[in-house]
């Protein structure tokens, strides 16, 4: 017979052993998997490694492809830490892509020092709006978010290819291939976002920011009046009211904070690593999606996004750089699968202690005779 | 306007809403238990790549393998659909995570695209479900091509749609299932079993959506492409709200959607252009509106999804 206890206090040693377990079972349960189909897994995951770390360059691979994950999987920690469930980062990346590259067109000439916030300030503001939406109805009429802010990504998805695909736009090159095949404008360099380091290492501005917001965000959750009032919220929606905190008030600005940081992940796309605006690109990718994995192997804490946005940035990396007869196409996506499911499931040790044995609780005499 | 662009816009309605039916009824089945399920997508694609599979690799007639492949579709959406229904209904797993989940382990880019490369399918596939003239009436002006010339599938989705709204509104077991989505906690107290029930309707939904997938790899694009499903699993969802769990009206908004799929094509070949992105926004942005009116109280509280839809039953903590 097994029964479940909730716990009443959560182990503070649980809260790490938790999420390294479940990384664990998930490339446990992926190596029978890439057994069974006739591959060597240690042969595999020792490739993911030495692609994804195993020299400097490889490690600037990595961070740019954890630029879009870091600032994704912040947008859904914001969100998710209380209780909404927004599944629109994608959306929101994506018209933080398109307001980006629409500022970075306009201001060709201009000098990167203006430009350049001009594109983050667009971004942001875009993604934040898109994300309002849902956020209004939401707060309003009490509507579901998790399809609004779904069917928005659909939504932003089909706008980005009506840019450039439906449409002679602003977005759209209409010169030279363009021509021939339907393409967005490149950014002129003075609005392509700089690379920082030294040695060969090149670390993105997008992954910069995102690292300052993750800490602006931590603090911001810890240490102010506003994430006072989230937790609040998040426990209880009906203490908070009581207590007089404006609960719609709160969900509205949370959800535009977090889609802020996804279209500021957008914009990053757009400065850092393409330049140009790419439905289909951005289609493939699902960054937005791949952030909920990552905050969710966070647990939700804006700190801890930034390692796990690496973790996942390698994999991603490594999927890219592998991809062939031995790496079938495919393999990233079932491991990051497999690592959210293991991390979620996971948190159920953390609210229950599982017994063997009891059918009952024991009374409290039972209790005195095994104390004594 | 004429009566032939209509037909075909008809006709494609019928071809290109049967996935979504199919893939929906499932998700009405699912939601009604109070489990919703995101995994729409994934599990449509597992279904695919298996149909794919066994229509490649049996031998035999082909109504033998594609009854098989129609069997191990489902039992493949099944089996998907279980890694939902433990995580949520055993471990109690935040239900819009866990289903995102599944479908980034079977979608797209996951185990469905694994798959279709380790077993390597790349040729179309041999055995398809082709239209059948049923009784010799396809001829017929109007109602031949629509109700007499239509493949297996469709027909099997007409029985699941009136089975699905027997069973529901007209059954002791859809009653006792309504009761599990609107209020678990009664149903528990009145000896229901709550947690077997979410677990059959959760596989069956994964079941259904299995078949959807074959409507893709086996019908309609019946060349093995990773992804094939392009987003029809969200639509599906979207479906369900949009057919307010209802089975007949979701076949309404199946064809409906259905017919916005192909539409920007038969328009162009009007002479018509509109972008298709504007059309293949139209669905997505119903459904919105559908949910915040519902959601906004001007539509009949009846139209309002499952009451305990998307929440876990603790049997401990009443």
């Amino acid at each position: 017979m097994i029964r479940l206890e909730p716990r009443l206090l959560r182990p503070k040693w649980l809260s790490v052993a938790v999420p390294v377990g479940s990384i664990v079972v998930a490339l446990v349960l992926g190596a029978i998997l890439i057994t069974v189909s006739g591959n060597s897994a240690l042969d595999t995951y020792g490739r993911i490694l030495d692609v994804a770390f195993g020299s400097v360059q490889s490690w600037s691979d990595t961070i740019v492809a954890a630029t879009p994950l870091l600032l994704t999987g912040l947008a859904a920690a914001a969100a998710f830490k209380m209780g909404l469930f927004n599944i629109g980062g994608q959306g929101q990346f994506v018209m933080g892509a398109i307001a980006a590259s629409g500022v970075g067109l306009a201001l060709p000439d201009v000098t990167g020092f203006v430009s350049i916030p001009l594109m983050i300030a667009a971004g942001m503001l875009a993604g934040g709006l898109w994300a309002a939406i849902p956020g209004f109805f939401k707060t309003r009429f009490g509507t579901n978010e998790v399809i609004t802010t779904l069917m928005l990504n659909y939504v932003a998805a089909n706008v980005a290819g009506y840019l450039i695909f439906g449409s002679m736009s602003f977005w759209r090159l209409t010169t030279g291939s363009g021509q021939v095949f339907p393409q967005g404008r490149p950014l002129s360099d003075e609005a392509v976002w700089p690379a920082f380091g030294g040695g060969g290492l090149e670390i993105p501005l997008g992954f910069i920011l995102g690292c300052m917001a993750a800490a602006c965000l931590w603090a911001l959750y810890r240490y102010t009046r506003f994430g006072f009032e989230i937790g609040v919220v998040s426990d209880s929606p009906e203490a908070a009211r009581y207590a007089g905190i404006n609960v719609p008030r709160t969900g509205l600005a949370v959800m535009t904070l977090s889609g802020a940081l996804a279209g500021l992940g957008g914009a990053s796309d757009i400065g850092d690593i393409r330049h140009v605006l790419d439905p289909k690109g951005l289609g493939q990718t699902g960054y937005g999606y791949t952030g909920i994995v990552v905050a969710a192997l966070a647990r939700w804490n804006p700190l801890a996004v930034i390692p796990l946005s690496i973790l996942l940035g390698a994999l991603a990396n490594a999927g890219r750089a592998l991809q062939g007869a031995t790496f079938p196409a495919g393999l990233v996506g079932t491991l990051q699968g497999l690592l959210l499911f293991c991390a979620v499931s996971g948190e159920f040790l953390t609210r229950y202690r599982v017994r063997v044995g009891h059918k009952r609780p024991l009374s409290a005499a039972e209790l005195e005779a095994q104390a004594a | 306007m004429n009566d032939s662009f209509l037909m075909a816009i008809l006709v494609s309605a019928l071809f290109y809403g049967t996935p979504l039916l199919f893939a929906a009824l499932g998700e009405v089945l699912t939601e009604r238990s109070g489990v919703l399920n995101l995994g729409v997508e994934g599990m449509m694609l597992m279904g695919a790549v298996v149909g794919s599979v066994v229509s490649a690799r049996l031998g035999g007639p082909s109504w033998f393998v594609l009854g098989v492949a129609i069997l191990a579709a489902m039992l493949v959406g099944a089996l998907t659909a279980l890694l939902h229904a433990f995580a949520t209904i055993t471990l109690r797993v935040e239900q819009t995570v866990s289903g995102l989940a599944l479908t980034i382990l079977a979608g797209a880019a996951g185990l469905s695209s694994y798959l279709a490369n380790v077993w390597q399918l790349r040729d179309p596939v041999p055995h398809q479900f082709t239209r059948i003239d049923v009784l010799g009436l396809a001829g017929l002006p109007v109602v031949g091509p629509l109700l007499f010339h239509q493949t297996f599938l469709t027909y099997l989705s007409w029985v699941l749609v009136a089975v699905g709204s027997w069973y529901l509104f007209r059954t002791r077991a859809g009653l006792n299932l309504r009761a599990v989505g609107e209020s678990p906690s009664t149903a528990d107290a009145m000896g229901l079993n709550v947690v077997r029930t979410r677990y059959v309707h959760t596989l069956a939904g994964g079941a259904l959506a299995g078949i959807g997938g074959i409507c893709f790899s086996l019908s309609i694009v019946p060349t093995w492409q990773d992804g094939m499903t392009a987003g029809r699993g969200w639509i599906a969802l979207a479906l369900v709200i949009f057919g307010f769990w209802r089975p007949v009206w979701v076949m309404l908004g199946a064809y409906l959607f259905g017919a916005l799929a192909s539409l920007s094509l038969t328009l162009q070949a009007q002479g018509i252009d509109i972008a298709p992105e504007i059309l293949d926004s139209i669905p997505y942005v119903m459904t919105i509106v559908v949910l915040v009116a519902v959601s906004a109280g001007w539509s009949s509280r009846r139209l309002s999804a499952p009451d305990a839809l998307g929440t876990a039953f603790e049997r401990e903590a009443r």
